[in-house]
């Protein structure tokens, strides 16, 4: 499945997701794939994030977690270049981030706003590939495959508005595995969507990160969902956003919604990021009180 | 029963002209005012003169001047829209200027146009692409302006080319827009045709109106208004026709919406 996704994408010949998943753990010695320096972000005068230090190693399942209004969101557009960040740098593969990185695809948060109601679900799906120049029969072809691997295929010539919310965060997910990315960041995809279609949507995720060997960076404020998915969590907290801790997810895989959940494991990691996120508002409000 | 619906619709619509009609037959029948001839002759007149004798010489040329000069209004004022619309650079240099233009009384500038293009088609033709081009511009732009913040990151962070950004977000975007202000630029074009011919060298709908109103054939001139009339509704329908394939996808999604 992952090889023939990867043939049909000519436009970026540099590192296979095949090579990448035999060379997996070498890789994770050598450069990562994301290396952020340092990074501050503020808008004027409100600092939103201060000095960030963490990286991300190839085929790692990353989740950003922290409360609302923590910088989750400006963090990820600094990772992806949509956002210069005020001081600090961001590495990608080796390369300082100015503009998004060919080898990052995203997904955003609100598929109703993301898709291009106008386009058919396969016509959103290839159109970063018309860009990159791939031939038309292979450009359809890479995106009949994507929309395969989220089991929308028979959904290609739909638009995305006749698709339930669920189906259509599937098409922006095809999309972004169209792109033929090293690494996918998505910015809190499953917030607006029900609950087991929630759970639906991050065992599919879980799913293609398997099959692809693709690095995963997902921002959360849903402490649950970062311990299911991750490999290991950034906990994001305080006024302005420092990294409170990462920390390790020890649990098997492959994970199951009920199982996993029900493990003491995932109960007490649960606890313990909770317990960071709300140290990190109660210290923040005491500053902010004693400068008041 | 869908075939009673359709009848009764179509009943529903036409009774208010039928009945216009019928009283305007009805009162001038007989008239001797110079002003108002009885509408039988005006139908008359209207048989001779494009029914189909004037069809070659005057409704052609009209028509072939309404089409190149709404072409070339939809054409520039949906690229100078688009351009507008997505660099605000652009748009805050240019807007003194054409927040200028567009408080002219558009059909002011037919003497400028006369200077420059002289009394012919050119003259003709400019002017309808100019009256027609600011609804069309303003209108694209601010459709283009209205696209979403995100659509705009995917656009970033998925490196569309320009060309793709233009043509599959940003025109597509902005195209129910486009058609509100295509379809204003339409009636205005047919109000500056009338005007340009009246003005320039004989020939076309707008010519013959005044020529016989000056020649005080006044069955003649409410023909040619009447002709008008019709022109500008015709037209109107098949503009609806074209929006609503066009926009199919729009119409889709707020059906859906609601």
């Amino acid at each position: 499945m992952s090889a023939a996704v990867t043939s049909a994408t000519p436009h970026r010949p540099a590192t296979t997701m095949k090579e990448q998943m035999t060379t997996d753990t070498q890789a994770q010695a050598q450069v990562p794939v994301l290396d952020v320096r340092g990074l501050s972000h503020s808008y004027g005068t409100r600092a939103v994030l201060e000095d960030l230090d963490f990286t991300v190693a190839s085929g790692e399942f990353l989740s950003i977690v922290g409360p609302s209004g923590v910088g989750k969101t400006t963090l990820l557009q600094c990772l992806t270049g949509l956002r210069q960040p005020t001081s600090g740098e961001v590495w990608f593969e080796g390369t300082r981030v100015t503009t998004t990185p060919r080898g990052l695809a995203v997904v955003f948060q609100d598929y109703s706003r993301s898709l291009m109601p106008w386009l058919t679900v396969l016509d959103n799906v290839v159109l970063p590939l018309k860009s990159a120049k791939v031939a038309k029969a292979e450009r359809l072809e890479a995106g009949r495959r994507a929309l395969q691997l989220v089991g929308l295929v028979d959904f290609a010539k739909s638009y995305p508005w006749q698709l339930s919310g669920g189906m259509q965060q599937r098409v922006a997910i095809a999309r972004a595995l169209a792109y033929n990315p090293d690494a996918i960041v998505m910015d809190e995809p499953f917030a607006s969507v029900d609950a087991q279609t929630r759970a639906d949507l991050e065992d599919l995720v879980l799913r293609l990160k398997e099959q692809l060997g693709i690095t995963v960076l997902l921002v959360t404020h849903d402490i649950d969902e970062a311990v299911y998915l991750a490999d290991r969590i950034l906990v994001l907290s305080g006024k302005p956003g420092r990294v409170a801790e990462i920390i390790d997810v020890d649990l098997p895989s492959p994970r199951d919604q009920v199982e996993t959940k029900a493990m003491p494991e995932f109960g007490q990691l649960r606890g313990h990021v909770y317990t960071m996120i709300r140290q990190g508002i109660s210290a923040s409000s005491i500053t902010t009180d004693a400068t008041a | 029963m869908k075939a009673v619906q359709l009848v009764r619709r179509v009943a529903w619509q036409l009774w208010l002209p039928v009945v216009l009609v019928a009283l305007w037959w009805v009162v001038s029948a007989g008239s001797t005012d110079f002003y108002f001839p009885p509408l039988a002759d005006i139908v008359d007149s209207f048989r001779e003169n494009w029914l189909f004798d004037k069809v070659g010489s005057d409704l052609v040329p009209s028509m072939r001047r309404l089409f190149f000069g709404y072409l070339g209004a939809l054409a520039l004022g949906i690229v100078a829209g688009l351009l507008l619309g997505v660099s605000k650079g652009l748009a805050t240099a240019l807007n003194p200027v054409l927040e200028f233009l567009r408080a002219l009384p558009s059909v002011a500038v037919i003497p400028i146009m006369v200077l420059f293009f002289g009394l012919d088609e050119e003259m003709k033709i400019a002017t309808l692409a100019f009256v027609g081009f600011f609804p069309i511009m303003l209108n694209t732009m601010d459709g283009a302006r209205s696209v979403d913040t995100q659509l705009r990151d995917v656009a970033r962070s998925y490196h569309v080319s320009f060309k793709d950004r233009m043509l599959s977000i940003y025109f597509p975007a902005a195209a129910p827009q486009v058609f509100a202000g295509a379809r204003i630029a339409l009636s205005l074009s047919i109000m500056a045709l009338a005007l340009a011919e009246m003005i320039g060298t004989p020939g076309g709908i707008g010519h013959n109106v005044l020529a016989a109103q000056r020649a005080y054939n006044t069955p003649a001139m409410w023909a040619g208004i009447l002709l008008f009339g019709v022109i500008g509704y015709v037209l109107n329908w098949l503009f609806l026709r074209v929006e609503n394939t066009v926009l199919s996808w729009h119409r889709g999604m707020t059906a859906v919406g609601r």
